[in-house]
């Protein structure tokens, strides 16, 4: 069903590869971010630096990787589109899913590789401070990424230009981010915007990833897990209805 | 020519908007033929030919291609013909061999993609990425992954513009290859001069609708029946003496170039003949055919717009 689908994805890495700045972007800065933080947040803990003392910055780099990978998506499918590019593919027996899904696997691919690395340098820089489960961490992160994913589709279908959906895939993450609990409590939100903050899916990846670090079981955070792939099944579907190919 | 047609267009409307791009439009394209749309920019020659692909869904109208209803039955027509379209893209960092090799891929049977890209020049493009290539380069990709498949009817929309002419060249001798490989070749192009080399029959499209259709040749017979002779001859009086050759229609005198315009088949015949008894010492002589373009002027009461 899915022709083509596992060759496109490795042309579309090879691609992505061969743009030494979107790379070093999008691999590099999460981890040298997740450094800078590191350090700050560890000074003046002596020498008891703990998964708990690392859980903010990991967490940061974390949700920075997921964004970014929406945003650079989000550009990319708008480029694509603008350049003809997408017309082009659709004109040939790859389905259109295939080619979507192509691209959030190498969106996938590249969060995976990013967070490996960053907890390669982790580990490195804080031994024995990593008592986390990994697999459930890059897990959760690959289910929050996928949702948040699905949210830059809706943007990419709307938006028309490239030149513009970056700022705008922007504009709408970062707020979704500034009250998602991840700088302050939620807590410490108007009730109103509590209501509003637990809607959004980067609030429920922000609890997700934050569990699994501090050791929660999966079943601690079904709602979460229920709401970011809630939040992907209505993404995909409205994206599905309003997402235009040329 | 067996004349079996593969491609079945009638009254094909299309509107975006208030905007009707086409209108009440009907034609046949037969097997293995050239068959150009031929218009301006904006006539609707492109969403005539992507409404024939399955592209875009027609207002009203039937479409037949192959036999076949490409809306409906969009992934069975795929693997029979080949698609090019105007001013495509493709990733600027895919290398020439992972596109056709891609593209191959994606069909059940395939040519020998050595021997595509052989044919089309590219062999020393393999390792190139797409950004680097020159127009001419990048519209010979699009002919072979528009071939990749051995595809039994192939669409070419606008192939040369904004090529060099060196380019343009090169492309319609790969076009009329095409057609030598039995291949049905439906293409749009508002260059006339391309059409009149490479068409067999071209259908000219103007503010959406169909207003002729024919042979180049014919069409030039029946709209411009009339051709001229130049030639230059310092005799005095020639002008007068002209007018009273059968078949002229006009004559007209800069310098010592004479122009004689007329009609008939003998018309050519007789100016020479006139030459030889007057016996004229002429130090240049030319016949000036009608082409499309003239019929295109004289049908749209306008040239081409870019």
């Amino acid at each position: 069903m899915l022709k083509g689908f596992w060759k496109l994805t490795w042309v579309e890495i090879k691609i992505f590869v061969r743009e030494p700045m979107g790379l070093l972007g999008s691999v590099g800065v999460p981890v040298i971010l997740f450094l800078l933080l590191g350090r700050v947040f560890t000074s003046g803990s002596g020498a008891s630096i703990s998964s708990a003392t690392l859980e903010r910055p990991a967490i940061f780099a974390s949700i920075f990787i997921a964004i970014g990978a929406v945003t650079s998506l989000t550009a990319i499918i708008s480029i694509y589109r603008e350049g003809g590019i997408l017309k082009r593919l659709r004109a040939t027996p790859l389905s259109p899913v295939t080619i979507l899904g192509a691209h959030v696997m190498v969106k996938l691919m590249l969060t995976v590789v990013s967070l490996t690395l960053l907890l390669l340098a982790g580990k490195r820089s804080y031994p024995g401070a990593f008592d986390v489960n990994l697999l459930s961490f890059s897990l959760a992160l690959l289910l929050s990424t996928v949702s948040i994913v699905s949210i830059g589709f809706v943007i990419a279908s709307i938006v028309p230009t490239a030149r513009f959906s970056q700022p705008i895939a922007s504009a709408i993450l970062f707020p979704m981010l500034a009250i998602s609990g991840l700088f302050f409590p939620i807590d410490a939100l108007p009730s109103a915007w509590q209501m509003f903050a637990s809607a959004l899916p980067v609030t429920h990846a922000v609890s997700l990833l934050r569990g699994i670090w501090a050791g929660a079981a999966w079943s601690q955070h079904f709602v979460d897990v229920g709401a970011l792939v809630l939040n992907f099944a209505l993404c995909s579907a409205l994206s599905a209805k309003v997402f235009r190919w040329e | 020519m067996p004349s079996a047609a593969v491609i079945e267009v009638s009254n094909l409307r299309k509107a975006y908007g208030s905007t009707v791009a086409v209108d009440d439009v009907s034609f046949g394209v037969f097997e293995g033929e050239i068959f150009g749309l031929i218009g301006s920019n904006g006539a609707g020659k492109t969403t005539t030919m992507e409404c024939v692909e399955g592209i875009r869904k027609p207002d009203r109208g039937a479409i037949s291609v192959l036999g076949v209803d490409p809306r409906r039955d969009a992934r069975a027509l795929q693997d029979r013909v080949g698609i090019q379209l105007q001013e495509a893209q493709l990733q600027k960092r895919i290398k020439v061999w992972e596109a056709m090799d891609l593209w191959a891929s994606l069909y059940p049977r395939n040519v020998d993609t050595d021997a595509l890209v052989e044919r089309l020049g590219l062999s020393d493009k393999r390792n190139s990425w797409f950004m680097t290539l020159s127009g001419g380069q990048k519209q010979r990709l699009f002919i072979a992954l528009a071939l990749i498949h051995d595809p039994e009817v192939v669409f070419l929309d606008e192939l040369t513009t904004g090529l060099d002419p060196q380019a343009r060249h090169a492309i319609w001798a790969l076009v009329t290859d095409i057609q030598d490989r039995d291949k049905t070749v439906f293409l749009t192009t508002h260059l006339m001069e391309e059409a009149e080399r490479l068409c067999n029959r071209v259908a000219i499209i103007e503010h959406g609708r169909m207003i002729e259709m024919g042979s180049p040749a014919a069409l030039v017979k029946k709209h411009c029946p009339q051709r001229a002779v130049v030639f230059s001859c310092d005799r005095e009086g020639v002008s007068e003496l002209l007018e009273r050759v059968p078949g002229v229609e006009a004559v007209s005198r800069e310098g010592t170039t004479h122009r004689v315009s007329g009609t008939g088949e003998d018309f050519v015949t007789e100016i020479i003949r006139f030459v030889s008894v007057e016996t004229l010492r002429v130090s240049d002589f030319q016949t000036v055919m009608p082409t499309l373009e003239d019929v295109f002027l004289k049908l749209t009461g306008h040239g081409i717009r870019d």
